[in-house]
């Protein structure tokens, strides 16, 4: 028994066919319990009043919105070195995902600032960081649609997503330095001295629990659509050539 | 490698425009932007380093299809991958000559249009040398992202959108250097971090670019 079993389709749609329905429970449960707890059962901040509780959105969605690529970059890093398609099908399924969690992020955040920094954008490095990742998603993605032949742009969005996670961290320290921040720092740390007040930490400890298991549910299934596509088009090109 | 560097700087010297076209672009968008934002010299001077920066790293993308796409259309990218020469001296020579057609008529004519722009007198020394420094990076960057999309029909807008966010680290320690230096400000550190980068690509990438080559030639 090995974790490379999964690395054989059949085993990893029967698996995760398995998974799939607790998977969806628990993440609706989480998300419901946290976003109703968060919204509703919670005191208002004494200074961003009720706007301080977007925060159940933005920062698990900021959150996924960089594991995604962490993800992406390990499952390229296994189609490199094992050449596993589920590895390379999987890292195509997340992008989209990923993406989408980067717009949410910018987009509560935009939401928050207006009432709070009286402006919807501010070049601040957190910001301009994030945008910028959202490029690397979208360049990601365009090149895995841009080429046909399936191991090719397995291969070629594997490396870009290598290259790209260098030059995604190199921008986020060349951003640092280019301009002071407006966002505030750290406020979940494990070791910080001063951290978000528990109220608001329970509720948002299982809001971003949600959005792991979403975003678990949500590559499970897009993989196996692309696996299932993939069979699709090789029954048709055999038929085809019958 | 010097043959394939001479034949490449011949080629692109005769064949057909794409020596001075990187030049003319530069010039077209440095000339544009005054129409754009008004003829005054304060702001013209406030915002000249940021706008040749700007120019040159357009005008560096404009080309970079040239460097390999030709090549590959008449096969001579086949012959190459097999001679035995090793892709990864192939990507750097390719990177080099795109730097020597490209980068370093930039990197000269950008005093000149500095003029137009009414670029403050201290900034022309740092706005040359952070040209000087950060081109190669992109030249270099830019073959990775043509090595990518060699095989792609019509792939020069997908490049565009892949080297980009790529630029963008060396793009704002390059501008930083000159802005800092228009102001008269120390530059010592973005000017380093910009060297860094420099020859960080220029050691690493041509790895990458010519892992993508090999795979698009396979």
């Amino acid at each position: 028994m090995s974790l490379w079993e999964y690395a054989n389709p059949v085993k990893f749609i029967r698996t995760t066919d398995k998974l799939l329905p607790w998977l969806w429970i628990a993440a609706v449960a989480c998300l419901v319990i946290g976003l109703v707890w968060g919204f509703f059962l919670t005191p208002d901040d004494y200074r961003q009043g009720s706007t301080v509780k977007i925060i159940y959105l933005h920062v698990p969605s900021a959150l996924m919105a960089i594991n995604a690529w962490m993800m992406m970059l390990v499952a390229s890093l296994i189609w490199i070195v094992r050449r596993h398609h589920v590895s390379a099908l999987a890292a195509r399924a997340a992008a989209p995902v990923g993406a989408v969690m980067t717009l949410i992020a910018l987009a509560t955040g935009a939401f928050w600032g207006q009432p709070m920094w009286g402006t919807w954008w501010a070049w601040d490095p957190r910001l301009t960081s994030f945008l910028i990742l959202f490029l690397f998603y979208l360049g990601y993605m365009a090149l895995w649609e841009a080429i046909e032949n399936d191991d090719t742009a397995a291969d070629l969005t594997s490396i870009l997503c290598l290259v790209g996670s260098v030059f995604a961290v190199l921008s986020r320290y060349a951003v640092n330095f280019w301009n002071q921040g407006l966002h505030q720092g750290a406020t979940l740390s494990l070791d910080a001295e001063e951290n978000i007040s528990d109220v608001f930490w329970y509720p948002l400890l299982v809001c971003i629990a949600g959005f792991v298991l979403l975003f678990i549910a949500l590559v499970f299934l897009r993989t196996q659509t692309e696996i299932r596509a993939r069979r699709t088009r090789a029954l048709l090109a055999r038929e085809g050539q019958a | 490698m010097k043959a394939l560097l001479y034949r490449d700087l011949i080629l692109s010297v005769r064949a057909g425009g794409g020596f001075g076209l990187g030049l003319a672009f530069f010039l077209i968008v440095t000339v544009l932007v005054p129409f754009g934002v008004g003829p005054q010299t304060e702001l013209l001077a406030r915002i000249a380093p940021g706008i040749l920066w700007i120019g040159a790293l357009l005008a560096c993308l404009l080309s970079l299809d040239r460097i390999l796409a030709l090549d590959w259309e008449d096969g001579s990218l086949d012959l190459l991958a097999t001679a035995p020469l090793p892709v990864e001296s192939i990507v750097t020579v390719k990177a080099l000559a795109h730097w020597i057609t490209t980068g370093l008529p930039l990197v000269l004519a950008a005093p000149v249009l500095g003029v137009l722009l009414s670029l403050p007198l201290p900034a022309y020394q740092w706005v040359l040398i952070s040209l000087a420094v950060g081109t190669p990076a992109l030249s270099v960057i830019g073959t990775f992202g043509a090595s990518l999309t060699v095989g792609l029909k019509r792939g020069g807008l997908l490049m565009s959108l892949l080297v980009l966010p790529l630029y963008v680290p060396t793009l704002i320690f390059g501008a930083e250097v000159a802005r800092r230096g228009a102001e008269g400000l120390t530059v010592q550190t973005p000017l380093l971090l910009l060297a860094g980068i420099s020859f960080g690509v220029i050691a690493l990438l041509p790895f990458a670019s010519a892992a993508v080559l090999r795979i698009n030639l396979r």
